[in-house]
């Protein structure tokens, strides 16, 4: 893997709950006007059998997501991660978040830088 | 303070600001005086270092141009957008003259006191209020329809009020060593974002479910717990308590409740007569008994037991009391009547709702029904957490009663994850909620007795210190007992978001010959003002709050121009209206109230906050075992029986229908099968939304940005047999009236359903009237009715009304 995209964003979508707390966050750290930010949260609804169907939300990092390099140089989190409401954000070295991966489903691992 | 150092504060959020019930633990950056950003305190127990939406926008509400910045008095007619600044030394003599002279020529009680929904403010509004003299204060929505019933309608049958056990009562959390983690949870119309209900912080259940509950959801919606729910009972909105009455027939049918409660810790053996349908008395046994005594049937000496109020217990303690059968008794008078058990009353009641009713009344298939409750039931533990959904409509007490017993009969009650008894840290109050009394009173009982409605419904006399919405408004107009001359608006919008029937509350203000309204930003409710004080935030007061726990300061951290802390302004007034108010300074009156934590209020500073100690009554498990709640230490629970009351003894005592049932709401497609013929879609409303609180914020871009439109949620068959697109601009319309919302087609709303948003005004709009803001545009409440509130005068359907919708003509949209 080449060293420059070495970290990632891993989300847990069965747990984020559309708090959009991660996309202010980013707002406020880099003071982004409103509309753009280093994240974006989707809402997702998939149709199932029987009638039924499933909401789901998952955050997407933009073109404008800088991986909060500030921050972590310092041993600080990402803004997002840090305030995710759910606790359903890990940023980390990509290898170790595909471990993470490994142990429950619907978990998605971004990779924006 | 200023500095060109930026320093990071501690602090504590309660409403002005992010506008919510609080409680989380915050970092506050600030340098030279200004807000740099706003950050999660990862110390505190409550958030751990989280922070919603809301809050995180900070920056841009501090600073905001449109902040009030300095007291006003209205310069042209009211609503004319027309305001000339003032000092506040000359704010506070023109209102002192103005509210002195409607006390001295109608009587103190000719002044309302009007607040929003959970605010840091109940406390000084109510010392406010009593300093002056008036007893009048008021919460805006009809039937009073949010929190305060439930809390109300909970002290009826158990004394204090609990709720769902996520560890909050330690400081270390789910790392307690009593703490267990429920195994089912049972969310009744609540849905999660970033909302933090009645100081419970929304994201522990998600926490909670990382651990292993499993949800029952129960929302017409398909929400965000709904998809993720093992069971979801998608109930018609307003038939809440047909479902737990189904619920109830299954534990008992099943025979899934805890014998042992029943028969320890219920009213459940104690005798009704046949001839009256009323509880055997003690006084109805001997010339001379207690009539607050009641009696059960002693099966083995086969003779009747009195069982003593005052001690808590029966007469004979080796008595075993019966809770089923039918006995003959003697009455002191000599006649023998037939009497059966409390118990056997309240299986009756709940074997009316077998549960091919309950599958026809509230649309849920009988199957669910009986799974879920049987899940709860089996479940240990098992708890409930439930939302607003549950004072919105008007049988509310025979609702949240039923709750309360499915949770009581289980065995949930006050133990390690169930439901757990919640009561102000230390039994420090300041916020008195019903049920409670704090510091802050009325100097005499006699000054209550003007109370709008506190006469007539006895829920409101015994605990709940407010006075009736929809009564108050009347009494504008037909000024009979006396009239209502002057309002307190203090952080509320009974135009924008209060108020139903807002048509009706303007004129109503208009009768009015003052208005003070103290508020953060300008809104269709302060226009309407004669005077109009800027509040400062949560980051610009001290404070402190105890409701439940921690006990916890709010440190000013800045000041913004003339901007002043609610607290303040009313600490102001409170001085100049009564002569005996007896504190010198704010700090005075804290450390008083704070007496019983044993803190005064810079020592709780320094804490930052403190959590009451094991064995306390402030703190879990067990403690109507141990003696912990009532005042007389005896075990049991703060009733007047001391039992947890499956019949109501104060409902009897009321003339209220003791136990738990359903009524059908005032606006269904049943009660008013007429009605549907025109409106054919029910007419929800409130959902939440994670970048507002109710009206607030829709003038902060980063939250606009994630919900720029009021929005109608339709289902796409629905929107397609009335030709409406996803995105077009619609009419929702009723006898009342109509409003225009953005047309969302999505199936998260049943076919037969749609959900408006509620707390729409446009900050950006003309704040002159007619516009006032576009608040007509897109008030969803134009549709909902006032004077509909429940018999004890508490619940309104504001959920479930009746609607048509049909698109909007091209020229009848302004918002785009
Ligand atoms: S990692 Fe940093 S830059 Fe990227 S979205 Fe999160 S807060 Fe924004
Ligand atoms: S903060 Fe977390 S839970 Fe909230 S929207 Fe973002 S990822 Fe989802
Ligand atoms: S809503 Fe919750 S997270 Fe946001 S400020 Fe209020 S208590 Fe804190």
């Amino acid at each position: 893997m080449s060293k420059k995209h070495e970290y990632g964003l891993l989300i847990d979508y069965e747990y984020c709950t559309g708090c959009y707390s991660c996309q202010v966050a980013c707002a406020q750290e880099y003071n982004w006007p409103a509309g753009m930010g280093g994240i974006r949260v989707n809402e997702i609804i998939q149709k199932l059998p029987k009638g039924k169907h499933y909401l789901t939300y998952l955050p997407f990092p933009t073109e404008l997501c800088v991986l909060c390099k500030p921050r972590t140089k310092k041993g600080l989190p990402p803004a997002c991660v840090k305030h995710c409401m759910s606790g359903c954000m890990t940023y980390g070295a990509v290898e170790d978040l595909a471990k993470e991966m490994t142990k429950k489903p619907r978990m998605v691992l971004w990779v924006p830088k | 303070m200023a500095t060109s150092k930026t320093t990071i504060h501690k602090t504590t959020t309660w409403s002005p600001g992010p506008g919510c019930h609080g409680g989380c633990g915050v970092l506050a950056h600030v340098k030279d005086g200004k807000l740099l950003k706003i950050e999660g305190d990862p110390d505190h127990p409550m958030n751990q270092g989280r922070l919603c939406a809301r809050a995180l926008a900070m920056t841009q509400y501090i600073d905001h141009p449109d902040r009030l910045r300095y007291p006003a008095k209205r310069a042209g007619k009211r609503g004319e957008n027309k305001w000339e600044r003032i000092s506040w030394g000359e704010a506070f003599d023109l209102i002192e003259a103005k509210m002195k002279k409607i006390r001295k020529e109608h009587g103190p009680e000719s002044m309302i006191f009007n607040v929003g929904t959970g605010r840091d403010i109940y406390a000084w509004v109510c010392m406010l209020a009593y300093a002056y003299g008036s007893p009048n204060v008021m919460f805006g929505l009809t039937g009073q329809a949010c929190y305060g019933p439930r809390l109300a309608s909970v002290a009826t049958v158990q004394g204090d009020f609990s709720v769902f056990d996520a560890a909050q009562w330690f400081p270390e959390r789910f790392d307690h060593p009593g703490y267990e983690v429920p195994e089912c949870m049972i969310i009744w119309g609540y849905n999660i974002h970033a909302t933090c209900p009645d100081n419970l912080f929304g994201h522990w259940i998600t926490d909670l479910m990382k651990k292993g509950t499993k949800i029952i959801c129960i929302d017409p919606r398909l929400s965000w717990f709904g998809s993720r729910a093992k069971y979801h009972l998608r109930l018609r909105p307003g038939t809440d308590s047909a479902l737990i009455m189904g619920f109830l027939n299954v534990i008992i049918t099943e025979e899934l409740y805890d014998k042992n409660f029943l028969e320890k810790w219920t009213n459940g053996a104690h005798l009704i007569r046949n001839d009256t349908s009323k509880l055997l008395r003690e006084s109805d046994l001997v010339e001379n008994g207690a009539p607050k005594n009641f009696v059960a049937w002693d099966s083995t000496g086969n003779t009747t037991i009195v069982w003593d109020a005052a001690q808590v217990a029966y007469r004979d303690i080796k008595a075993t009391p019966c809770v089923s059968g039918e006995y003959t008794v003697e009455l002191w008078t000599g006649e023998r009547i037939v009497c059966h058990t409390a118990w056997d009353e309240f299986c009756n009641e709940v074997n009316k709702y077998p549960l091919e009713t309950v599958e026809k009344i509230t649309g849920v298939p009988a199957d669910d029904i009986k799974k879920s409750a049987t899940f709860y039931a089996k479940a240990k533990p098992a708890a409930v957490h439930w939302g607003v959904a549950v004072d919105m409509t008007p049988a509310i007490t025979p609702l949240v009663t039923g709750i309360s017993a499915l949770w009581a009969l289980t065995g949930n009650l006050d133990i390690p994850g169930g439901n757990v008894f919640a009561r102000f840290a230390f039994d420090v109050v300041s916020y008195a909620l019903p049920g409670t009394k704090g510091p802050i009173k009325l100097k005499t009982e006699e000054m209550d007795k003007p109370r709008i409605g506190a006469d007539k419904f006895m829920p409101l006399n015994k605990f709940y210190w407010r006075c009736q919405t929809d009564m108050t408004l009347d009494q504008i107009f037909t000024e009979k007992p006396y009239p209502i001359k002057g309002m307190w608006i203090q952080t509320a919008g009974i135009m924008q978001g209060l108020g139903m029937d807002p048509k009706k509350w303007r004129s109503a203000l208009d009768k009015l010959d003052f208005i003070v309204a103290v508020d953060v930003f300008h809104t269709p409710t302060t226009q309407l003002a004669d005077v109009v004080l800027p509040a400062g935030t949560f980051l610009e007061k001290d404070s402190f709050r105890s409701w439940w726990v921690p006990l916890q300061t709010i440190n000013k951290v800045m000041k913004v121009d003339e901007c002043l802390p609610d607290m303040e302004i009313n600490f102001e007034l409170a001085k100049r209206f009564d002569p005996d108010f007896k504190f010198e300074t704010l700090y005075d009156l804290y450390d008083d109230i704070l007496k019983p934590s044993g803190m005064t209020f810079k020592e709780l500073q320094e804490k930052g906050w403190a959590y009451p100690p094991e064995g306390s009554s402030s703190c879990p498990y067990h403690r109507y075992e141990k003696g912990l709640l009532r005042p007389d230490k005896k075990p049991g629970f703060r009733t007047p029986t001391g039992l947890f009351e499956l019949y109501s003894t104060l409902r009897e005592e009321w003339d209220l229908e003791p136990m738990p049932h359903h009524e059908e709401p005032p606006f269904t497609p049943v009660s008013r099968p007429d009605l549907a013929k025109e409106y054919p879609l029910i007419l929800s409303t409130g959902r939440r939304s994670p970048a507002f609180f109710h009206t607030e914020h829709r003038n902060i871009p980063w939250l606009r940005d994630i919900d720029p439109d009021p929005i109608l949620e339709i289902h796409p068959e629905t929107a397609e047999q009335n030709k409406i697109g996803n995105g077009e601009w619609v009419w929702i319309e009723n006898w009342m009236g109509r409003a225009r919302f953005k047309a969302k087609l999505t199936p998260v709303v049943p076919e037969w359903m749609v959900m408006a948003a509620h707390g729409w005004w446009f900050p950006e709009k003309k704040a002159a009237e007619p516009s006032l803001y576009g608040m007509w545009e897109s008030n969803v409440n134009q549709m909902i009715p006032m004077n509909e509130y429940g018999k004890d005068g508490m619940g309104a359907p504001i959920k479930h009304s009746m609607c048509k919708i049909y698109k909007c003509q091209p020229g009848e949209v302004t918002h785009e």
